[in-house]
């Protein structure tokens, strides 16, 4: 098994090497095709380059496995915005020039038109997305819907198997907020032994009703399959599927937990300049607005926002569907990338060991 | 006869035959060495040297003893020291190498390499480093008034280990050990993990093992003792999932047993379950059993049939007209012949089911995880080590078995058809 795992591996790394396209990998699904229709193939045809996607269910252990391994075959990646902080502090990343980014139509510079910490020393936000719930609005009706991040570990009102994604970031969190701690608490209590017990002892409420999800094109698939009633996903990926496939789902923004997600260039990147000019493509007052026309993930620039954002069906307004919509965000947590770069390692662990027992 | 020829045979040119006959030999040999050679090269670069690299790997991580050098001399002159209360000297070292890591840039690399035994240092190292440069002596007080955990004695503990580019760490870890104030000492109940699923992974294999076994046996006889025609039809039905890929397999499985699925779905129509009342078949242990002992089966059907087809039928006949009863010729005289494939296929499945990862990854939901999942998940984690490690374990425990096997039963009674 081991012998295969890392045969697979080389044998991966050897099958990309010989390419020389500019590639981008990301996390497939209705969110990778979304970067591809509105970044990969407009930038691949304005320049002349030749650009590819390639999927990951998360690229950050897939590029830092490539810049150890020293065989580096992606030039760009879009990682969650702690992944974006803990690479570059391991030196796994290539730094980017703030300065060098495209400034607004009306000339103010990028660093000031990006919402606060959508910048990094080696990443920029290709967009803020969100951990929502949602439900299919076949199984609930009338005024028995969820409504809030307590409904979702309500068994009794709302009966029925849940999605939950496996792993330890925004589920604890969203276990407090279920428990009705005030998003803005929701660290301070993380950070504490006791916290960490409280989310744990919230999840073994529901425990033998959920299926755990790994891939963020799962949480649409358990919904339509019926497999689940309400299930946790990134808010991007249902509103595609309600709005493309017709599929009756309803986001609830209560309890959702938002963050950057970031473009970074792997240290040794075989393309390196030209991933830079195309982050700088990408991260533009257009090339951002470009992406929130085909997913409901909001641009982090002031400037993408000058005027109303519209889906690719050319008739629905992006802004209600935002995760940074005001009316989304009363009871709204953001991602604290300081607590999961530190406890990531410890809490997953304590998260697999929970899921053993 | 006082002049015994000593001068022995020689061949046509002269030359002693002896001398002829060794040049000749060594000749063979070199060409039967350069026949096999490729197959040994073969072997050499993609099984043993991964597996050496690999536990190699689980000893070693220089993260923190190549980005703090002055610290990690200090350690090394002084291996006793108090982590109670570690000297001025030692702070001194520390704050110095934070401000080095600060301008080359490993602040990341040491705190990862901490983070690993005392959680929390990532972003205790990052702080530490950038006000580094303005703090001023004594750094046993300044330090710490940046941050109290800086005195930690676990800390200290977790850097001194940490100095050492060689480390037994990662094996205390995988054995659920946790570096605490006061040492190395067993974790909580709750965070206890590695051994549990050691154990859960080697009672599941075995499950799984008789389970193949029991299915097999049958099938396995019917194959040796049916007519060729027939035999060779049913054959294909052991090889054809044999030959089908692993993953359609699983995911098949998958849509036969989900609760939405074909057997749910039938038993339901049938009206033998209620349609709030499906049964879990998917997602959990017994997922992993049902579609790991499907994926395995032929390995242990085609082990007993190649053992079974060479039995002789002429001596249970001889067992029945001496009078004995089918079960006591079946107990006494059958089964004591099948044995060597027996013992093959239960090796090989065993061997198998315990290093599996696909099935139960895919199938497995959150009881049916094996050990192999979380060398996977700590591959994906980053923490290669740690994954190395507990992949040591693994190894060292089938080892361990393989020996085991050998005492008991030998080696050479191995049959793989």
């Amino acid at each position: 098994m081991k012998k295969t795992l890392i045969l697979t591996t080389a044998l991966v790394s050897f099958g990309f090497a010989a390419n020389a396209d500019v590639t981008v990998m990301s996390w497939g699904g209705a969110y990778g095709a979304a970067q591809t229709e509105a970044h990969v193939k407009p930038w691949s045809a304005k320049t002349g380059n030749p650009a590819i996607m390639v999927d990951s269910d998360n690229p950050a252990p897939a590029i830092k496995a490539m810049v150890e391994a020293g065989n580096v075959t992606v030039d760009v990646a879009s990682v969650e915005y702690a992944d974006a902080i803990r690479l570059c502090d391991e030196g796994i990343l290539e730094p980017i020039d703030a300065a060098s980014l495209p400034p607004a139509p009306d000339g103010t510079p990028a660093t000031e038109d990006f919402l606060p910490g959508a910048i990094t020393e080696c990443g920029v936000s290709t967009d803020i997305w969100s951990n929502v719930f949602a439900y299919d609005a076949s199984k609930f009706t009338g005024d028995n819907v969820p409504k809030t991040a307590a409904d979702f570990f309500d068994l009794e009102k709302f009966p029925g198997k849940r999605g939950l994604k496996k792993g330890a970031k925004a589920v604890l969190e969203f276990a407090l907020l279920g428990d009705g701690v005030p998003a803005a608490e929701v660290y301070d209590v993380l950070n504490t032994p006791e916290g960490v017990d409280r989310a744990f002892a919230k999840l073994d409420t529901i425990k033998d009703q959920v299926v755990w999800w790994e891939a963020g094109a799962q949480p649409p698939q358990l919904l339509a399959d019926g497999e689940v009633v309400m299930t946790t996903a990134y808010n991007g990926r249902i509103f595609n599927a309600a709005m493309t496939e017709g599929k009756p789902f309803v986001i609830v923004w209560d309890g959702q937990i938002y963050e950057n997600e970031m473009y970074v260039v792997p240290k040794g990147a075989p393309n390196k300049d030209l991933a830079m000019d195309f982050i700088r493509y990408a991260t533009s007052t257009e090339g951002l607005r470009a992406q929130a026309q085909q997913i409901s993930y909001g641009p982090a620039r002031k400037s993408s926002f000058a005027e109303p954002i519209v889906f690719k069906d050319g008739k629905t307004v992006m802004a209600p569907h935002l995760p940074t919509a005001p009316e989304n965000l009363g009871n709204a947590l953001e991602t604290s990338s300081d607590f999961w770069v530190d406890h990531d390692a410890e809490l997953n662990e304590r998260f697999q060991s929970w899921l053993a027992q | 006869m006082a002049e015994a020829p000593t001068a022995l045979l020689t061949t046509a040119d002269g030359r002693p035959l002896k001398a002829a006959l060794a040049t000749a030999q060594a000749r063979a040999r070199r060409r039967a060495f350069l026949l096999v050679l490729p197959l040994l090269a073969f072997v050499l670069l993609t099984f043993l040297i991964p597996i050496v690299y690999m536990l190699k790997r689980s000893f070693e991580h220089d993260g923190f003893a190549s980005s703090a050098p002055a610290l990690v001399a200090w350690f090394k002159s002084n291996p006793d020291f108090d982590p109670m209360n570690p000297p001025e000297e030692a702070y001194a070292a520390l704050v110095q190498d934070l401000a080095r890591m600060q301008v080359e840039k490993t602040t990341g690399i040491a705190g990862t390499r901490i983070n690993y035994s005392v959680p929390g240092s990532i972003s205790l190292f990052k702080k530490g480093a950038r006000e580094a440069a303005s703090l001023t002596p004594p750094f046993k007080e300044s330090l710490p008034a940046l941050d109290k955990e800086w005195a930690r004695p676990a800390l200290w503990r977790g850097m001194a280990s940490a100095s050492h580019v060689y480390t037994a760490e990662f094996y205390k870890v995988a054995l659920d050990l946790k570096l605490t104030d006061k040492g190395w000492e067993r974790g909580q109940d709750n965070e206890r993990i590695y051994l549990y699923l050691f154990a859960k992974t080697f009672l599941i294999s075995a499950i799984i093992t008789l389970l193949c076994l029991l299915l097999a046996f049958p099938v396995a006889h019917l194959l040796a003792t049916l007519p060729m025609a027939k035999s060779s039809l049913l054959m294909i039905l052991v090889l054809l999932p044999f030959w089908t890929s692993l993953l359609v397999r699983t995911t098949s499985w998958i849509a036969l047993l989900q609760e939405q699925g074909v057997v749910n779905n039938m038993l339901v129509a049938l009206g033998l379950l209620d349609d709030s009342g499906r049964l879990a078949m998917m997602y959990n242990m017994t997922g992993t059993i049902v579609a790991m002992t499907h994926v395995l089966l032929p390995f242990m059907i085609l082990p007993l049939y190649s053992v079974m087809r060479v039995i002789p039928p002429s001596y249970a006949r001889a067992a029945r007209s001496l009078g004995a009863t089918s079960w006591t010729t079946f107990r006494r005289v059958y089964l004591p012949q099948t044995l060597p494939g027996i013992a093959a296929g239960s090796l090989l499945v065993f061997i198998l089911a315990v290093g599996y990862y696909i099935t139960p990854a895919l199938v497995g939901g959150a009881d049916g995880q094996l050990i192999s999942n979380l060398i996977a998940f700590h591959m994906s984690k980053s923490n290669w080590s740690l994954a190395a490690a507990i992949a040591g374990m693994l190894l060292a425990s089938i080892l361990l078995l393989y020996w085991l096997y050998d005492r008991l039963i030998g080696i050479d009674r191995l049959k793989f058809g």
